[in-house]
């Protein structure tokens, strides 16, 4: 049975730890910038309501955090126990990146804790917010250095190998691979986008079933505001990542697009299915996109799934991954640009219900956007764990217990999941930003400013 | 000194940090519920968590300094430990998780929960169990290689009196550690209900220490003499852990010096820390990894080295600046911030 097969349990059991906390480590990195921002208004224009913000945003991410935490030393962990012979070579030569991204963390989590417990303790409020800049680079440099270990996979260089031995190990050719430019801005950039976009949806969400008040109107258009930048960051990222993938590793472009024949003027293929031939049918075809997506050029040759042979093909279903994973990228940029251009046309009123329930979704998508681009980054891998030189058989463990070390993590991650939603809403259901904001800020008014 | 000594010097330097700084924490757990079910929790637990909250991560970020860096210099740690470890590991994982999901839970809401702090105590006392089991591993004859991998024997590890002497060490040392800390820390806090309490902790915990330290002395001469013969060849790093070990007590026993009392009993697990570890090597795990065929090369192993000095100037200021907030800020500690 598969649950014997220890080879199959470790890939999914990689997946169920990597997805689960792939959504903790994204708000880890993007949110402190969000508050770091809107603490930085709340000062500049010496509006409580954006203090406010910040406040609250912290509250809940000191909850993610710790899920973060314990989730990353899970993975941290598992990498050596599922992993072993993998990591025996990542060891001797990516283990740089490891070993830099906890200094990061380390970082993080003083700077963290001093943030979180001396909000009043200053008499000059700027030297509270100088204390988010070290929690937003220490962050943000753990999600560079833990994307330059996964871009080494995909692009492994920086060693010789000599019979099973490596020489001539080179750590910073190693880190710094083709992979990791494209990589690290579009990991960096969606994480950016996913936060905003989850505090996005969280102020829609309270103006739909609320009366909306002075502070989720602010909070919707700083978030709104920002999802468009980061969108738009991603989108360029992502495109450069497409670009990256059509000179390095075409077979994962090429699954991804259903693309067999090596050809110029590459149809995109959007959606569709595959007849047992391998022929695409019910595709939407955009001419010569693809070529264009590869090569910023119509005419450009794209290398087809053909010239790989079939042993080393990746699967065939991450084109929807793909697919679902572009489609709302640009939703976001679409409908963020759309509030943008309310707002600004004064005649329109940017919080109509329409607007809303759309704004509503973004932050959800945007982290199924993110589960979809990493199955369809790592699946796209396979057969491979270190492209070219070792596949994911030779890396796994060879322990028969790992089916049910899976449900033990599984049943740990309905704990951990559960716990934190139930505590989350705890902390605001039972105090939201009205009272609040009277009883810490008693001589604002609700109607105080715009 | 060769980079090998360097790495191990480095990594087994972070273990002693975390083995301080999470005994405090895990021995809190076990003494906070202990505390709730004697009635007297309203007396000390206001102290525990006050110290706690803040400094968790940081404590966790030791661990993970420790294991990623152990991989780093050792690939072939790597290759044994994950190989052999996959079920006592994840378990580790697993009480780590319900650990650390605690701290946050627990700051806002399930305060009064009667599981949840029975969860808290009892990982307080079995993680630190479930990771000297890895400390044991690596003394030999519990793993074997055969064609088809590494396996841990299992069997012989439940059986072996070595293994459960380590486990009893660890658990006792944790309790120790912890009350002379907070026996400090509520001297820092003028809490003199509280004080009385924990110093009663530390003074209580301290025989079954020296006792257990014994024992496994005697369980190691039976399980593997060539170690135990090397930790006699260093007596005296033993003979300072043990004249620590009496400055401690007897500090404490006065009611006097707490701060110093507990920078002896830093000092007593410094060095029986070293001591062990000293006469471990060459080995890291017996008999397939040492410290020299395990090692990575050595570019890698000298860019490591700079990387963790880069690394430390960094840090080292930051942790000064948190602990002046927390630790040594009286009226944080008093409880007036
Ligand atoms: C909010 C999330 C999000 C959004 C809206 C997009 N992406 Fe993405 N994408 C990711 C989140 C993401 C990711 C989770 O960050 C991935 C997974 C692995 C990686 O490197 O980044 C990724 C991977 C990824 C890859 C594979 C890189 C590799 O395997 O090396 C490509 C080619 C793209 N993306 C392209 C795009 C394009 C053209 C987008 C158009 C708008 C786009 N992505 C939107
Ligand atoms: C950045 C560091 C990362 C590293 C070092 C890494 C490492 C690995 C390894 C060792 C595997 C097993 C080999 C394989 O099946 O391909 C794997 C698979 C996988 N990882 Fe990653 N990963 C990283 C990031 C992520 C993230 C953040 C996700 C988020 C969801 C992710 C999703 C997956 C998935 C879905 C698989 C299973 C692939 C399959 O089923 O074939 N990875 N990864
Ligand atoms: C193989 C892949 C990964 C490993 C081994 C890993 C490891 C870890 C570890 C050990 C922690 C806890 C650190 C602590 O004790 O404070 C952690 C947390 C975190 N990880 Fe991961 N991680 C992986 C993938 C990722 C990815 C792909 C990202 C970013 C996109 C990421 C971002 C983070 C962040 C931001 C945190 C800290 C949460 C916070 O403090 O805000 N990790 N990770």
């Amino acid at each position: 049975m598969f649950f014997e097969d220890s080879v199959l349990m470790s890939r999914l059991l990689t997946f169920l730890t990597l997805g689960f906390h792939v959504i903790f480590a994204t708000v880890g990195v993007g949110i402190p910038i969000m508050i770091s921002i809107a603490e930085w208004i709340g000062i500049k224009k010496k509006d409580p309501h954006y203090t406010l913000l910040a406040r609250r945003w912290t509250r809940g991410l000191t909850i993610t955090v710790a899920v973060g935490v314990v989730t990353g030393t899970a993975i941290g962990l598992q990498l050596s126990l599922l992993w072993p012979s993998f990591m025996k070579v990542a060891g001797n030569v990516i283990s740089l990146p490891l070993f830099m991204e906890v200094f990061a963390f380390f970082f993080e989590a003083i700077f963290l804790g001093a943030y979180l417990y001396t909000w009043d303790r200053f008499k000059n409020p700027i030297y509270h917010w100088l204390l988010s800049i070290p929690v937003v680079i220490g962050s943000t440099l753990s999600a560079f250095f833990i994307t330059t270990v996964n871009a080494f996979m995909n692009a492994p260089q920086g060693f010789e190998t000599e019979g099973d031995k490596l020489v001539a190990v080179d750590p910073f050719a190693a880190m710094f691979n083709p992979a990791t430019p494209t990589k690290v801005a579009h990991v960096v950039s969606s994480s950016y986008l996913t936060s905003a976009a989850i505090l996005a949806t969280i102020a829609a969400f309270i103006m739909l079933v609320r009366k909306s008040s002075i502070y989720h109107k602010k909070a919707l258009k700083l978030t709104v505001a920002a999802t468009f930048i980061f969108a738009v960051a991603t989108a360029v990222a992502g495109d450069s990542s497409a670009k990256y993938l059509a000179e390095y590793q075409p077979e994962k472009l090429a699954a991804g697009e259903w693309h067999f024949e090596t050809e110029k003027n590459a149809d995109l293929i959007v959606f569709g299915t595959l007849n047992e031939n391998n022929e695409v049918e019910n595709a939407i075809r955009i001419p010569g996109a693809l070529s264009f997506l590869a090569h910023g050029d119509f005419n450009a040759p794209v290398e087809g799934l053909n010239e790989t042979p079939e042993d080393e093909r990746p699967p065939l279903w991450i084109h929807y991954m793909f697919d679902f994973m572009v489609m709302i990228g640009f939703y976001l940029v679409g409908i963020s640009f759309l509030f943008l251009v309310f707002w600004k046309m004064k005649r329109w009123n940017e919080f109509n219900r329409w607007l809303l329930t759309g704004l509503a979704a973004v932050g959800p998508l945007a982290m199924l956007a993110i589960e979809f681009g990493w199955i369809f980054s790592e699946v796209g891998r396979q057969p491979w764990i270190l492209r070219g030189f070792m596949t994911v058989a030779e890396g796994a463990t060879t322990s028969p217990h790992v089916g049910l070390m899976f449900l033990l993590f599984l049943a740990l991650y309905i704990v951990l999941g559960v716990g934190c939603l139930v505590v989350l809403r705890k902390i605001f259901k039972n105090n939201p930003a009205e009272l609040e904001l009277e009883s810490r800020y008693p001589h604002v008014k609700e109607s105080d400013k715009e | 000194m060769s980079y090998e000594y360097i790495g191990i010097t480095v990594l087994w330097l972070f273990l002693y940090g975390y083995l301080i700084v999470a005994s405090i924490d895990f021995g809190a757990g076990f003494f906070a519920y202990y505390a709730r079910l004697t009635k007297q929790d309203h007396i000390i637990n206001k102290l525990i968590s006050r110290y706690l909250s803040p400094v968790w991560e940081v404590t966790n970020v030791f661990f993970v300094f420790f294991f990623v860096g152990l991989v780093g210099f050792f690939p072939d740690t790597a290759y044994y430990f994950g190989q052999s470890l996959l079920v006592p590991g994840s378990i580790a994982i697993v009480l780590l998780a319900i650990r650390g999901s605690f701290y946050a839970f627990e700051s806002y809401g399930s305060k009064d929960n009667h599981v949840y702090m029975f969860l808290y105590g009892a990982t307080g006392l079995l993680i630190p169990a479930s990771l000297a089991t890895a400390m044991t591993i690596s003394e030999g004859g519990f793993i074997e290689e055969t064609a088809n991998g590494v396996h841990l024997m299992i069997g012989k590890l439940l059986t072996s009196p070595y293994s459960w002497s380590v486990v009893l060490l660890a658990i006792v040392s944790v309790l120790y550690i912890s009350s002379t800390f907070l026996t400090y820390y509520a001297h820092r806090a003028d809490d003199d209900p509280a004080l009385a309490i924990v110093r009663k902790y530390a003074l209580f915990w301290s025989s079954p220490t020296i006792i257990a330290s014994l024992t496994t002395f005697i369980a190691l001469s039976q399980h593997n003499f060539a170690h135990f013969q090397k930790a006699i060849e260093l007596w005296w790093v033993f003979g300072l852990s043990v004249a620590f070990f009496m400055i401690g007590l007897f500090l404490i026993y006065q009611g006097k010096y707490y701060g110093w009392a507990f920078i002896a009993v830093m000092f007593q697990f410094f060095f029986a820390f070293f001591g062990y570890g000293a006469s471990h090597l060459p080995y890291i795990i017996k008999p397939f990894v040492t410290i020299t065929n395990g090692a990575t090369n050595e570019t890698m192993g000298l860019t490591l080295i700079i990387a963790f000095i880069g690394g430390l100037l960094l840090l080292i200021p930051s942790l000064i600046m948190l602990m002046r907030m927390f630790l040594f800020d009286a009226d944080y500690v008093q409880g007036k911030k």
